[in-house]
């Protein structure tokens, strides 16, 4: 069994379908690509995804458990976790602190133990800022860990949800485009920033994307909604070769 | 060298914090010695200090946790009857210092419940009901309390919420509580440096707190409260910890402050005492520990200074207010003040060469 398994997986927010009739099979360790239109459904199977919507139909497992309608902080522990559309960082809190609350459900330790600092406190704060420290330094902002995550220019606060989210060690990690609002270079480095991530975590990610370059050089696999229904799925080939999805990107507006 | 960094900044609020508190207290029994004290600011050292705990730990539950609370005050209400009840009852024939520090175990215990009474239902639902619901629940205490009256004779004891004669007590019964005007003969116990000792474990506590992984939790919860369920924080279990911890140290100020007089009644605990502590709050610049300590010694102090200026003191104190607002939130000074931190810091962490440079210019 794949690593994630979604079986017609749907929700309406009142007579809205929002997303109807999804299937999906994400193996471990690979790059799979969500796209489609605007208001396509995306962001809203994501939030399916991670608990803070209930879908209305369907059935969701992860690593062969059925998380269909558990909460954000079970499917956390679980092992997914994910980046914002709209950053969403602790503003201010430290990038290094970012990360390390990152690592709440990772690296624990009581209330006690903080307030009266036992030896477990320290060591276990010694492992969270090494390993925090490490994170910032894959992704090139280890010498930004002292300042406050908004004092970040944008792109750097992109790179610092990634390292956030894989700070609590996901075996899925979700990005709602990762690349949004950055400039072809940084764009060019993220994409290989990501592979590199795959890589080296040995992690599958899921991804949401506009960018068609960054998703077809990417993505092994991909999925594709519009109006919350698929429309096309398949390696990239395929997906770009489809006539309804190039229909969905270049004449969507006017077709009725 | 960025670890580093990160690690003198934390530090930088203890310093300052501790070397304020020890500092007032030097300066207080350094004026002590030398016969300076009047009595009437002998009068307020205890006040000023269960103020600055009050600031504290409200600063927990607005800075810290980004929730409003307007209703501190009864938090430090409940524990100050039920530290003083005891402390009047059962601890009257123990040792005293025994009585007292059971007196304040009971007055934390006490106010912690009603912490959890009032956390549970609100902090379970996001939005701002917090505010309303506190609001609510000093008002009720403070008439509650305002009518009780509690009686002991031999069958135990009795409580009423209409009058004295209500408790249908033995004639030989003695009265614990009368409403309106509280519990009376007090045996007083105002020692200022149990007073200091009482802030610094709280700032010890609050500090520890803050900078463990339940307090980067409960700021996370105040930043993006969806971005940190995301990440698997139990935002009720952190928002409670912060309320519930708030409200204990609530009632420990308030034994603190009731053992200072000889009586204690309902009344001092109202809705103006809360703002009063929220205002501490917000201008000592919310979820600053050392800012809630300044402004606390100077909104406690500057009234009772401008006593003699009756006609102009609340016109000098709304200035005054004014000033410390603008120094807190005014653009032009918050960049002032972040220039001279800037010029602060580096100078300190910078090179020498730094150093001499700055020496010469
Ligand atoms: N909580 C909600 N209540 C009502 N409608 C919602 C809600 N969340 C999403 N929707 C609707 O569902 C549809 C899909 O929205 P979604 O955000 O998933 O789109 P998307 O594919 O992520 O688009 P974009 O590329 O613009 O981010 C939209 O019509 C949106 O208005
Ligand atoms: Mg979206």
């Amino acid at each position: 069994m794949a690593l994630l398994e979604v079986k017609n997986l749907g929700i309406s927010f009142g007579g809205l379908q929002a997303v109807q009739g999804l299937n999906m099979s994400i193996e471990s360790g690979h790059l799979y690509g969500l796209i489609g239109p605007n208001g396509a459904g995306k962001t809203t199977a994501f939030n399916m995804l991670t608990g803070m919507y209930t879908p209305t139909e369907g059935i969701i497992t992860f690593d062969g458990v059925n998380i269909t309608g558990k909460g954000p902080e079970y499917i956390s522990k679980a092992g997914i976790a994910r980046t914002f559309q709209n950053i969403r960082l602790f503003n201010a809190m430290s990038v290094l602190d970012n990360v390390k609350v990152g690592m709440h459900n990772r690296v624990t330790y009581s209330m006690l133990d903080g307030v009266l600092r036992t030896k477990k406190y320290r060591n276990k704060e010694a492992e969270m800022n090494e390993k925090a420290q490490r994170l910032l330094d894959v992704f090139g902002i280890g010498d930004k860990a002292d300042y406050a995550a908004s004092q970040l220019p944008y792109g750097q606060q992109r790179k610092l949800e990634i390292c956030r989210a894989l700070a609590s060690d996901p075996k899925l990690l979700l990005l709602d485009e990762p690349a949004a609002g950055m400039n072809p270079n940084e764009t060019q480095e993220l994409m290989e920033t990501v592979r590199k991530v795959r890589d080296d975590f040995g992690i599958a990610i899921l991804l949401i994307e506009h960018d068609m370059k960054f998703v077809m050089g990417i993505c092994e696999e991909i999925t594709v909604l519009e109006y919350g229904k698929t429309i096309a799925h398949g390696d990239p080939q395929t997906v770009s070769n489809d006539p309804e999805v190039i229909a969905a990107y270049l004449g969507g507006d006017d077709e009725d | 060298m960025a670890k580093q960094k990160k690690i003198s900044k934390a530090a930088r609020t203890y310093l300052t914090s501790f070397i304020l508190v020890g500092g007032f207290w030097g300066a207080i029994e350094a004026v002590k010695l030398s016969g300076g004290l009047s009595s009437k600011a002998a009068g307020l050292l205890i006040p000023v200090c269960a103020y600055i705990m009050m600031a504290i730990s409200l600063n927990l539950v607005v800075g810290f946790l980004g929730e409003l609370s307007l209703g501190h005050a009864a938090f430090m209400s409940a524990g100050a009857f039920a530290g003083v009840f005891f402390y009047n009852t059962a601890g009257a024939g123990m040792p005293e210092g025994a009585a007292i520090v059971l007196a304040f175990l009971i007055g934390g215990l006490a106010a912690g419940i009603f912490g959890v009474i009032v956390g549970v239902p609100v902090l379970r639902l996001s939005g701002d009901y917090l505010a309303i619901v506190t609001l609510a629940f000093g008002e009720i205490l403070k008439n509650v309390l305002n009518s009780l009256y509690i009686g002991a004779d031999s069958a135990g004891l009795h409580f009423s919420l209409k009058d004295q004669f209500s408790l249908n007590m033995e004639p030989t019964g003695k009265v614990l509580m009368k409403g309106a005007m509280g519990i009376t003969g007090i045996r007083k116990f105002s020692v200022f440096s149990v007073g200091i000792l009482l802030i610094a474990l709280t700032l010890l506590f609050v500090l520890n707190l803050m900078n463990s992984r339940a307090g980067r939790a409960i700021t996370a919860i105040r930043d993006d409260d969806i971005a940190a369920r995301s990440i698997g924080i139990n935002l009720t279990k952190y928002k409670l910890m912060a309320f519930v911890s708030s409200a204990v140290i609530a009632g420990f100020a308030g034994v603190l402050y009731a053992l200072n007089f000889a009586s204690l009644v309902a009344k001092k605990f109202d809705y103006n005492l809360s703002i009063n502590i929220l205002v501490m709050v917000v201008l000592g610049g919310m979820g600053s520990i050392p800012g809630a300590i300044i402004a606390a010694v100077v909104l406690t102090v500057l009234p009772e200074l401008l006593r003699g200026f009756s006609q102009y003191r609340m016109f000098i104190y709304s200035i005054v207010l004014i000033i410390m607002m603008l120094f807190n939130r005014a653009p032009a000074f918050v960049m002032w003040r972040q220039r001279m931190a800037l010029k602060f810091r580096s100078g300190k962490a910078g090179s020498e060469k730094e150093d001499a440079g700055k020496k010469k210019g």
